[in-house]
């Protein structure tokens, strides 16, 4: 079965979403993530959306599940990229994914992971409490 | 029919015309008598030419339409010369007198040809006359939509304010359909540009009810699933006891009374700091 990398890098693990998921890949995703964190002891992770062009209600429930069960981890989750479209779907189904950290794109994303761990820059976390 | 119109297609004209220029006394400035007797004389003859082979009223055949596109621009024309539905439909209708006259004339005595003969002038007459005051409410909806359309496009521009820093001025009443756009506008210009921060001003939002409110929520939480922080701007006092009187929840979105402070706040958040 076809399944999406998580790449690890330090102390972070990297997940980009480049295919339209359908719901069993979405699970497997869900469980190969948490194996991941333990395994790695992560402390953050990176979920990258930008090519991803289609949410239903369940792969958005889904990337919040991902971000709570990382934080149950003690690992820090920032989804980055978006598509407008996208956001506007799920603004409209009404999942609003409160506590989901966001960022524009990657970079933006691994400096929000970086001041998130280091515990500063709270202020500039205020993005997340939305 | 078709032979009183030939016989007597130039009387009719003639006071088709001097009728028309009469009863359009009031408009005049609008329509040249020139512009007025090249239409007269062109459905003449168009008429004329239809009404050889033409049988009953039904004017959706192929054979008349040479004359419903004819209309067609003359209401378009009437449209955008300011005159109203029925002067528009008058155009047609004021055939009717001369016309008549000239079955009359035509008929003599024998009063059953005559009423038949009108009858089936009168329908005719009817239905091009619709077809007219049709024509001419579709131009208008025409109008109308594209002035719709116009005004989506210019209520809604982004402006950048600073580096990374995005503004959009809401300004009219906020309903679905604006919102969508202003949403979908600004989503892709913080995609485009890469901006951290978008400041929503309602200054020219005249009132803020539940819906709007909802509206800016929705606006606002799209912004943040994309990673972009977002302000509302511009809330004048009476909008705010309005949204506290109706007990909207703005739900930790940050508010400030004008652009400045929004500006101001933005400068802080993305640590850059101006000498004054």
């Amino acid at each position: 079965m076809e399944h999406i990398p998580i790449l690890r890098m330090g102390e972070f693990l990297l997940v980009s979403i480049q295919v339209d998921m359908h719901d069993q890949m979405a699970l497997k995703l869900q469980d190969d993530l948490s194996n991941a964190i333990q395994k790695n002891a992560s402390r953050g992770v990176l979920i990258d959306i930008s090519t991803l062009e289609m949410v239903d209600s369940f792969i958005g429930r889904m990337v919040a599940d991902i971000s709570g069960m990382g934080r149950i981890l003690g690992a820090e989750t920032v989804l980055v990229g978006m598509q407008p479209a996208v956001a506007i779907t799920l603004v409209e189904l009404g999942l609003a994914l409160p506590g989901v950290a966001t960022a524009l794109n990657v970079e933006r994303g691994m400096a929000l992971l970086r001041r998130k761990i280091d515990g500063v820059g709270s202020d500039a976390d205020s993005i997340t409490t939305g | 029919m078709s032979n009183v119109l030939k016989k007597s297609g130039k009387e009719i004209h003639a006071a088709w015309a001097r009728d028309l220029a009469s009863n359009q006394a009031g408009t005049k400035g609008r329509i040249s008598t020139n512009e007025l007797d090249q239409q007269t004389s062109e459905f003449m003859q168009l008429l004329t030419a239809v009404s050889e082979h033409a049988k009953g009223a039904d004017i959706s055949g192929p054979d008349f339409k040479a004359i419903r596109d004819f209309l067609d621009g003359v209401s378009r024309s009437r449209v955008q010369q300011g005159f109203s539905s029925d002067e528009t439909a008058m155009f047609i209708f004021s055939l009717k007198k001369p016309y008549f006259a000239a079955l009359r004339s035509d008929a003599g005595k024998d009063a059953d040809a005559l009423a038949d003969q009108i009858w089936k002038a009168t329908e005719l007459m009817d239905a091009l006359g619709i077809h007219t005051v049709k024509a001419y409410q579709k131009s208008r909806e025409e109008v109308i939509n594209r002035q719709q359309r116009e005004m989506l496009e210019l209520s809604t521009p982004v402006v950048k304010l600073w580096d990374g820093i995005l503004a959009i001025p809401m300004i009219g009443t906020l309903d679905s359909a604006r919102t969508q756009v202003v949403m979908e506008t600004l989503l892709q210009k913080v995609v485009e540009t890469g901006a951290q921060i978008a400041i929503l001003d309602i200054t020219g939002v005249p009132t803020v009810d539940t819906l709007v409110a909802q509206h800016l929520l929705k606006t606002v939480t799209a912004l943040r699933l994309m990673g972009a922080e977002c302000i509302i701007s511009g809330v004048r006092p009476q909008i705010a006891q309005t949204i506290v009187h109706l007990g909207v929840d703005l739900q930790g979105v940050v508010t400030k009374a004008n652009l400045a402070d929004a500006l101001a706040l933005a400068l802080k958040r993305t640590g850059t700091s101006l000498k004054s």
